[in-house]
This record gives C-alpha cells, sequence and structure tokens, in this order.
C-alpha cells in the first residue's frame, strides 16, 4: 500500500516536471529547447554509468553475502574502519550521484550507518581527476586547503547528520 | 539443497530491475529539472544575482549552488568566471562547495531512497557547512 503510494507519487513527480517544460515551451521556447537538448546530452552521459550500476547491483544481488560484508564493514560498530571505507568509497566513487542512491539504500536496509552513508555522499564532492583544473583556477594551496577540509568536515558532517536523525 | 545459478540469476535479476523501475519516474522527473535549472544559473548570475556584500553573497551562491546538479567541473568553470567578474572568493568557494554537497534537485531520488528525515537534514547540514567550510577555507589560504 506504501509502496504504491510511493510510486503514484514518482509519476506525479514525472507529470509535474512535464507540465513544467510545456510551460516553459510555451512562453520561453528557446529555454525549453536547451533545457531538452541539455538532458537529452545527461542520458547519453548516464547511460552507461547506469549499466555499470544496475550489473553492479545484480551481481551484488547474486552474491548477497557481498553488499552483507560492505554493509557490515560500514555498520555500527565498524569505528575507525568504517569512516575509512565509507570516506574513501566516496572519494573514489566516480559520476553523477543518481546511481549511487540504490547501492546505499541496499547497504542500509543491510545495516550501515547513516553516518557513514552521510559521510559517503559529502566525500563524493572531492573529485579526483579535476582536482588539477581547480588547482588551475585558484592554486594548489587553495586546493589542497579544500580538499583536506571536505575530508575533514565529511566526519562532522556524518557525526551530525546521525546525531539528528537518529541511528536507524 | 542450492538453488540453480540460473534460476538465482532471474530472481536476482528481477529483484533489480524492480528497483531501477521504482526509481525511474524520479529519475526521469529530476534529470529534465535538473536540466532546465543548469540552463537559469548563468542567466541568474548574469543579471546581477551576486554583488550585495560579503555574508548576503555567500548565501546566495550558496542558494544557487545548491540547486545546481551537473558535473562539479562545470561549477569549477563558472566559479572561475565568477572570481574573474570580481566576485569575492567567500562567494565563489560557497558556490563551489555547496555545488558538489547540497543537492535540492536530487532530493525527491534521495529522500525516495535513503528517507525523507535523513535526506532534508543531510542537505539542510550541508547547506549551513558550506558556509563555514568556505570561510575556513579562504581565511587560511590568506594566512599561508
Amino acid at each position: 500500500m506504501r509502496s504504491d503510494r510511493a510510486r503514484h507519487r514518482g509519476w506525479l513527480f514525472l507529470g509535474a516536471v512535464c507540465l513544467l517544460y510545456l510551460l516553459v515551451a510555451w512562453w520561453f521556447p528557446s529555454f525549453g529547447e536547451a533545457g531538452i537538448a541539455r538532458f537529452r546530452r545527461m542520458v547519453v552521459e548516464l547511460a552507461p554509468i547506469f549499466l555499470l550500476v544496475f550489473l553492479f547491483l545484480w551481481m551484488t544481488e547474486l552474491f548477497t553475502g557481498v553488499t552483507g560484508r560492505l554493509a557490515a564493514m560500514t555498520g555500527h560498530g565498524s569505528g575507525l574502519r568504517g569512516w575509512i571505507v565509507a570516506i574513501g568509497a566516496g572519494v573514489l566513487s566516480h559520476g553523477p550521484i543518481y546511481p549511487w542512491y540504490p547501492l546505499l539504500k541496499n547497504m542500509r536496509e543491510q545495516g550501515m550507518r547513516p553516518a557513514l552513508a552521510a559521510a559517503f555522499l559529502y566525500a563524493r564532492s572531492i573529485k579526483l581527476p579535476w582536482l588539477p583544473l581547480m588547482a588551475f583556477y585558484f592554486g594548489t594551496t587553495y586546493m589542497v586547503v579544500l580538499t583536506l577540509l571536505i575530508l575533514l568536515f565529511s566526519v562532522f558532517h556524518g557525526w551530525l547528520v546521525e546525531r539528528i536523525v537518529g541511528e536507524r | 539443497m542450492t538453488t540453480p545459478l540460473a534460476t538465482r540469476l532471474r530472481l536476482s535479476a528481477q529483484k533489480t530491475i524492480r528497483l531501477f523501475l521504482r526509481l525511474f519516474p524520479v529519475l526521469l522527473g529530476v534529470m529534465l529539472l535538473s536540466s532546465l535549472i543548469i540552463e537559469l544559473i548563468p542567466t541568474l548570475i548574469e543579471h546581477g544575482a551576486l554583488g550585495h556584500g560579503a555574508f548576503v553573497d555567500m548565501l546566495i551562491a550558496d542558494a544557487i549552488g545548491s540547486i545546481a546538479a551537473a558535473q562539479p567541473v562545470i561549477s569549477y568553470l563558472l566559479a572561475g568566471e565568477l572570481q574573474q567578474a570580481g566576485v569575492d572568493l567567500y562567494a565563489v568557494t560557497t558556490f563551489i562547495i555547496a555545488w558538489v554537497t547540497v543537492g535540492i534537485v536530487p532530493l525527491p531520488v534521495e529522500g525516495m531512497m535513503l528517507g525523507w528525515r535523513f535526506a532534508v537534514w543531510r542537505n539542510a547540514i550541508a547547506f549551513v557547512m558550506a558556509l563555514i567550510v568556505a570561510w575556513l577555507t579562504v581565511v587560511m589560504v590568506d594566512a599561508l
């Protein structure tokens, strides 16, 4: 019943966005066209990543122990190792955020701490391949300081989120 | 008795497909919405959304960065342009941090997948933290 409502909400949301597009296309045609063009590029960019995540989820579903082990490594009582795994995985995770949500949901259901899920999401803001570009624009000192602060604050962020939302 | 591999493959594929199908309309909606919003950001900046004092600029940059949902490299390029246009480094840094740590557009997906309470609080805290991290970054860079 509840999942039915959630499913309907998803379609309602998509309907509302389509309606917004129709309105934008009516009043500001060039703006609507630019949005559609960007959306098409986004679909092309994301398709291989979604496929990869689908295969990864399928495999982890097939060998049910894998997500279980990952969840155990980031579960309650995982201590310092859990933080290192979550933040390290966040830094190394690649591509847009959307494909990562189903994986995080799976791991949360298997016991991953909210603090570590939040830390993972915060640490994702460090994009190793793009750091040279940041250094080019703002200098190496700036890049190093900002990266270290984000690493540090991903722990504080995770801790604070868990304090507020609870451990479940 | 163990389940044959073919059955396990089929069952696990079905479960994964169900998960993706449930996510599909929200994901599609969010991608459409973010494509529209990203187009809006340069227009907001061009129309002088920034330039109202350091703290107000940081708050505005935080809000603009929060509604963006695109590759971080775009935030670096936009931020670089902003700085060259004379926008304060505090605001520019807040913009970069909010762009990658706060996600207003992906919020429906995050809420659906990880729970609304988690998603809303996580983003709210990241919004405030963007201001603190930006301030600390600029102060430390200036000191070094």
